[in-house]
C-alpha cells in the first residue's frame, strides 16, 4: 500500500501544512490493511451483517437526526435572545408574547437535541473505539471544552429561561436567554472544530499509530474550520429563518395572532436577504478550500473522473464509479474552472489521479451537493421575491407568496442534511482524512448481530420520538401566540407552571 | 512528551472522581424520582415531575463530563470499557431518551399521557440499572488484548453485575425519595418517607451484600481490605457508613426535611469511597492502571487549564439555578 500512493503527497499538496506533507499516512498510522478497506463481503461476511457497515449506518442515523436539532435550536436560541432583548429595552408586551411562543417550541426541540446529543459522545466509544484510542489525545479536549463551555451553560440557564420568568428579575431572564444562545454557539464552535480536524488534520504528530498534539492553535483552527464554522452557523440561522417565515405566514393564513405573525415575517425576511447571499459566498469559499485540502472530495462533488483543464461544470449527470465516468452529463464549458479556480482555464483534477481505494463513493456526494445548492438557489429566489413584494407593499396581500413560504419552511433542514452528506461521505474512505481509514476505526469486539440489534433499537426509538416531537411542535404552532400574558404576580415559594404550558388542553 | 515533569494523573483522578460523583448524586436523585413516579398516586405525579423539571438537563450534563473526561484523560480505558459494555450503554442512552422527552411530551398530549408516564418511569429505571451494571462490570474486569477489548458484548452480564444494577436502582430510589421529602409537604411527603424507608432497608442490604461479594470474588480486593495493617486503617469506612445509616434512619422516621437527603448522600459517598479503595490504582481491571491508560501530558495540561477555571464557574451558576428553584414545589402552581 505504502508504495502505491506517492501521488498523495508531492504535487497536489503544495500548500499543505508541514506535518501533513511529511507523513506518508500509510507508514505512520497503522498501515491500512487493503483487505480492511474492501467491502467485507469479499472476506466471507454478508455485507448487511458487517459490523463496520452497520456501525456506519448507525452513526449516520443518529448524527443525521441530531444535527437537525442544532440546525434549529442554534438559530432559535439567538432569535429568542433577540426577542427578549427587544422586550427588555422597548418594554413592548408583544415581543414578550412572541418570545413566549417560540420558547415553548424551543423547549421541545431543545429537549430532543439534548437526548439525541448525549448519544453522540458515547458512539465514539461503543462503535468507534479504535478511532477514539488513536485520536483522543488530539480531539478529546475539544469535546471536553464543548461540555465545559457550552453544555453546562445551556443546561443551567435553560431552566431559568423556561420556568424562571416569574422567579427572577427581567434582566436576569434576558441574561439567561443570552447565555443559552451563547452556549449553542460555543457548542457549534467546538464540535465543528473537531469535525474539521478530521477533514483537514493539522498540528499533530503520529507516534505508534496514535495522534499526539503538537500545536493546539493549529489543531483548533485547522484549515477547513473557519469555513465550516461560518458556513454551518449561517446555515443554522437560515434554517431557523425559514421556519419563522413559514410559521408567520401560516398564522396569518389561519388568521391567528396577525400582528405577532407580521412581525415574525418581517424579521425573518430581514435576516434572510442578508444571510442567503452570504451563505453562497461562504459556500464558494468553502469549496475552494476543499479543492485545496480534499481534492478527492471535490472531484466527487463535481463528478470529475478525468483531470480537466479547462473544466466544464456538470450541472447534472449520473456518476458511474465502476466505469469511472459521468453519464448523461449536462455540461457548461469553462464554468467549472471559473467557479472552482476563479480562472477561465483552471485545472480540476479527476479521481483517476488517486488509487481507487482512496475514492469516496461519488453518487451521494455528487447528488447531496446538488440538492444543497439547488435549495440555496430556491431560498435566494424566495427571499428576493419577498423583498420585491414588501417594497411594493404587497407582502401580506399576495396569498400565493404565503403559501410558497409554507412550502419552503422545511428546506433548510434538507439542505443541512444534504450538505453534511456531501462533507462526510466526501471524506470517505477516511475518518481522519488521508491518515486513518474508516475501516480501521471501528470497535474490533463488535459482531454484526450486536450492531444490528442496537441499530434497530435506535431506529425504533427515534421513529417514536422525533415524529411525536414534530407533531407536538405543530400543535403549539396551531395554537397560535397566546394572548395577553398573565399579570406578573409575586410568588411565594416556588414552582412555576409545567414545562411551559402548552396550548389549552 | 515528557516535557511536563508534574504528574497530573492524581489531579485528574480527583477531578473526574468528583465529576462522576456529582453525576451520581444529581442525576441519581432525578432518576430516582423518575422510578418512584411509576408508583406515585396519580394526583401527585405532576408535583414529582415539577420537582426535577428545571434541573434534570443540568444534572445529565455531568454524565457527558464523565464520558468525555474519561475519553480525554484515560482514552485507553474509554476505548476498552465502552465497547465492552455496549449493551448497558445502549440501554442507558435509550432510557435517558425516553425519560428526557417525557418531561415535555407528557404535559401536552393527554391522550398519550399514559405512554409517556410509563416512559418516564421505565426509562429512569433502565438507565439506573444500566449504570449499576457498568459499575459491576468495572469491578469484575475485562478481557483485554493490546489496546482493545477482546471479549464479547455479553461478557459483562453476570449475576454480580445484575446485582450491582439492582443495587444502584435501589440507591437512586432512596436519593429520589429523600429529594422528594425535601421538596414536598403533606401527603406527598408522607408517601415519600414511606418509600424512602423501604428503599433505605433495601439499600443497606445491598451495600452489605456487595461488601461481602466483592472480596469473595477477588483475592486482591480481599487482601486490600483485610490484610494487616490495612484492616485497621480502613476500618473507619464501614464504621462511618454504619453511623450515617443510623442517622439517616432516624431522619427518615422523624420530621427532618433535609436530613434524609443529607444522609443518603453520605451513604453514597461512603460506598463510592469504598469502591475506589477496592479498585485503586486499577482502572481497566486487571490490566491497566490509571497511569497506563492516561492520555498525553500535553492533552492533560491543555484541558486542565480550562477546567480549573471553568469548573468553579459552572458550579457557581449551577448553584444559582438550583437557588432560583429553591423551596417546596407547590401543587397549586403546577399543571392542572
Ligand atoms: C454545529 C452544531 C452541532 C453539531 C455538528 C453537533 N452538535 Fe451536538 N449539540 C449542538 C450542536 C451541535 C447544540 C445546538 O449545542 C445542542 C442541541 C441541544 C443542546 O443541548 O445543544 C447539542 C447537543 C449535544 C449534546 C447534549 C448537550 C446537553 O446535554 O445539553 C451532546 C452530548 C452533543 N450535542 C454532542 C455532539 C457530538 C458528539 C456531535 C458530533 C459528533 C454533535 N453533538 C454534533
Ligand atoms: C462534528 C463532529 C463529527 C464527527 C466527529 C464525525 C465523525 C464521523 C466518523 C467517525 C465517521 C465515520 C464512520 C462512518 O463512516 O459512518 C463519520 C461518517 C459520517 N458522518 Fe460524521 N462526524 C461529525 C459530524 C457529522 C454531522 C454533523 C453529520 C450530519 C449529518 C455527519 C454525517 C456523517 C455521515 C452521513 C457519515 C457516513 C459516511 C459514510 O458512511 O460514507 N457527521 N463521521
Ligand atoms: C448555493 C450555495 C451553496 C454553496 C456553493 C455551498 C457549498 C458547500 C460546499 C462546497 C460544502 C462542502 C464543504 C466541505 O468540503 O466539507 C458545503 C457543505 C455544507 N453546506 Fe453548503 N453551500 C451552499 C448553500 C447551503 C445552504 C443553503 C445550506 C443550508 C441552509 C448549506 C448547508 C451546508 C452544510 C450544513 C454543510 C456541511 C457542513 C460544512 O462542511 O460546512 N449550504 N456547502
Amino acid at each position: 500500500m505504502a508504495g502505491t500512493r506517492p501521488a498523495m503527497t508531492v504535487r497536489q499538496r503544495s500548500r499543505l501544512p508541514k506535518p501533513f506533507l511529511q507523513l506518508s499516512p500509510s507508514v505512520h498510522v497503522r498501515p491500512p490493511d487493503p483487505s480492511l478497506a474492501q467491502p467485507r463481503s469479499a472476506r466471507g461476511q454478508p455485507v448487511h451483517l458487517d459490523p463496520l457497515f452497520l456501525s456506519r449506518l448507525q452513526w449516520s442515523w443518529v448524527i443525521a437526526w441530531h444535527i437537525m436539532l442544532p440546525a434549529f435550536t442554534v438559530g432559535l436560541a439567538s432569535y429568542i435572545a433577540v426577542l427578549e432583548g427587544l422586550h427588555f429595552f422597548t418594554r413592548e408586551e408583544i415581543w414578550f408574547r412572541i418570545s413566549g411562543f417560540w420558547t415553548r417550541i424551543f423547549a421541545v426541540s431543545f429537549g430532543m437535541g439534548v437526548v439525541s446529543g448525549i448519544v453522540m459522545p458515547f458512539q465514539f466509544g461503543t462503535n468507534w473505539s479504535r478511532f477514539s484510542d488513536a485520536t483522543a489525545n488530539v480531539l478529546s479536549p475539544m469535546l471536553g471544552y464543548e461540555d465545559l463551555t457550552a453544555f453546562f451553560l445551556e443546561a443551567s440557564f435553560l431552566g431559568v429561561l423556561l420556568f424562571g420568568r416569574k422567579l427572577v428579575p427581567r434582566w436576569a431572564h434576558f441574561f439567561a436567554a443570552l447565555m443559552v444562545a451563547g452556549g449553542t454557539l460555543m457548542s457549534s464552535f467546538w464540535i465543528l472544530s473537531t469535525n474539521s480536524w478530521m477533514q483537514t488534520p493539522a498540528g499533530y504528530k503520529v507516534v505508534d499509530g496514535r495522534f499526539f498534539p503538537v500545536d493546539w492553535l493549529a489543531i483548533i483552527f485547522n484549515p477547513s474550520f473557519p469555513y465550516r464554522l461560518a458556513h454551518t452557523v449561517t446555515a443554522f440561522y437560515i434554517t431557523t429563518g425559514f421556519v419563522v417565515l413559514g410559521v408567520g405566514f401560516y398564522l396569518l393564513r389561519r388568521d391567528k395572532s396577525p400582528e405577532e405573525a407580521r412581525r415574525m415575517v418581517r424579521m425573518a425576511l430581514d435576516l434572510l436577504i442578508v444571510l442567503v447571499p452570504l451563505q453562497m459566498l461562504l459556500g464558494d469559499a468553502h469549496g475552494l478550500n476543499t479543492r485545496e485540502y480534499q481534492p478527492t472530495k471535490l472531484a466527487a462533488i463535481e463528478g470529475v473522473y478525468d483531470t480537466e483543464k479547462p473544466d466544464a461544470l456538470s450541472l447534472f449527470g449520473i456518476p458511474d464509479d465502476a466505469a469511472a465516468r459521468l453519464d448523461d452529463a449536462v455540461r457548461i464549458p469553462h464554468l467549472g474552472s471559473l467557479i472552482l479556480t476563479h480562472t477561465w482555464n483552471g485545472e480540476v483534477r479527476g479521481l483517476k489521479e488517486w488509487p481507487r481505494t482512496d475514492w469516496p463513493p461519488v453518487w451521494p456526494v455528487f447528488f447531496g451537493f446538488r440538492v444543497m445548492v439547488g435549495i440555496g438557489l430556491l431560498m435566494l429566489a424566495t427571499a428576493i421575491t419577498g423583498w420585491v413584494l414588501r417594497l411594493r407593499h404587497r407582502l401580506f396581500e399576495a396569498g400565493w407568496y404565503g403559501r410558497l413560504c409554507q412550502f419552503t419552511l422545511p428546506l433548510g433542514f434538507v439542505a443541512v442534511i444534504a450538505g453534511w452528506v456531501t462533507t462526510e461521505v466526501g471524506r470517505q474512505p477516511w475518518t481522519v482524512f488521508g491518515l486513518m481509514r474508516t475501516a480501521n476505526s471501528v470497535s474490533p469486539s463488535l459482531t454484526g448481530g450486536d450492531v444490528l440489534a442496537s441499530l434497530l433499537l435506535y431506529m425504533a426509538v427515534y421513529l417514536i420520538m422525533f415524529p411525536t416531537g414534530i407533531l407536538f411542535m405543530a400543535g403549539i404552532v396551531r395554537g397560535g401566540v397566546p394572548g395577553e400574558p398573565e399579570p406578573q404576580q409575586p410568588i411565594e415559594g416556588l414552582q412555576p407552571k409545567t414545562p411551559v404550558t402548552g396550548p389549552a388542553e | 512528551m515528557t516535557d511536563v515533569a508534574l504528574d497530573l494523573i492524581p489531579v485528574w483522578s480527583v477531578i473526574l472522581g468528583i465529576g462522576v460523583f456529582f453525576y451520581v448524586l444529581l442525576d441519581g436523585f432525578d432518576l430516582g424520582v423518575g422510578m418512584l413516579y411509576g408508583f406515585a398516586p396519580e394526583a401527585s405525579k405532576d408535583l414529582l415531575m415539577n420537582s426535577v423539571a428545571p434541573i434534570w438537563d443540568g444534572n445529565e450534563t455531568w454524565l457527558i463530563l464523565g464520558g468525555v473526561g474519561l475519553l480525554a484523560v484515560f482514552p485507553l480505558a474509554y476505548a476498552i470499557i465502552i465497547p465492552a459494555v455496549y449493551f448497558p450503554i445502549l440501554a442507558m442512552l435509550l432510557g435517558l431518551i425516553f425519560r428526557g422527552v417525557s418531561f415535555e411530551f407528557r404535559f401536552r398530549q393527554p391522550h398519550v399521557r399514559r405512554f409517556w408516564n410509563g416512559g418516564f418511569a421505565v426509562g429512569s429505571a433502565v438507565a439506573a440499572f444500566a449504570q449499576g451494571a457498568v459499575l459491576g462490570a468495572m469491578i469484575q474486569g475485562f478481557k483485554v488484548s493490546g489496546r482493545n477489548f477482546a471479549g464479547t458484548s455479553f461478557d459483562w452480564l453476570t449475576p454480580f453485575s445484575v446485582f450491582t444494577g439492582i443495587a444502584l436502582m435501589l440507591g437512586y430510589g432512596l436519593l429520589g425519595a429523600c429529594w422528594l421529602i425535601l421538596k414536598t409537604e403533606g401527603d406527598v411527603q408522607a408517601w415519600a418517607r414511606r418509600m424512602g424507608r423501604i428503599a433505605f432497608i433495601a439499600v443497606l442490604i445491598a451495600i452489605g451484600v456487595v461488601s461481602v461479594w466483592t472480596p469473595l470474588m477477588d483475592a486482591g480486593i480481599a487482601a486490600r481490605w483485610f490484610s494487616w495493617p490495612n484492616i485497621v486503617g480502613l476500618a473507619p469506612v464501614p464504621l462511618i457508613t454504619l453511623a450515617i445509616a443510623y442517622g439517616t434512619w432516624r431522619a427518615l422516621n422523624g420530621d427532618s426535611q433535609a436530613g434524609p437527603f443529607a444522609g443518603a448522600m453520605g451513604l453514597f459517598l461512603m460506598s463510592y469511597i469504598g469502591i475506589a479503595i477496592s479498585l485503586y490504582p486499577m482502572l481497566v481491571r486487571p490490566v491497566y492502571t490509571l497511569w497506563d491508560a492516561a492520555s498525553a501530558p500535553s492533552t492533560q495540561v491543555f484541558l486542565l487549564i480550562g477546567t480549573l477555571f471553568l469548573l468553579p464557574v459552572i458550579i457557581m451558576y449551577s448553584a444559582w439555578s438550583y437557588w432560583v428553584f429553591r423551596g417546596k414545589v407547590r401543587g397549586d402552581m403546577g399543571y392542572h
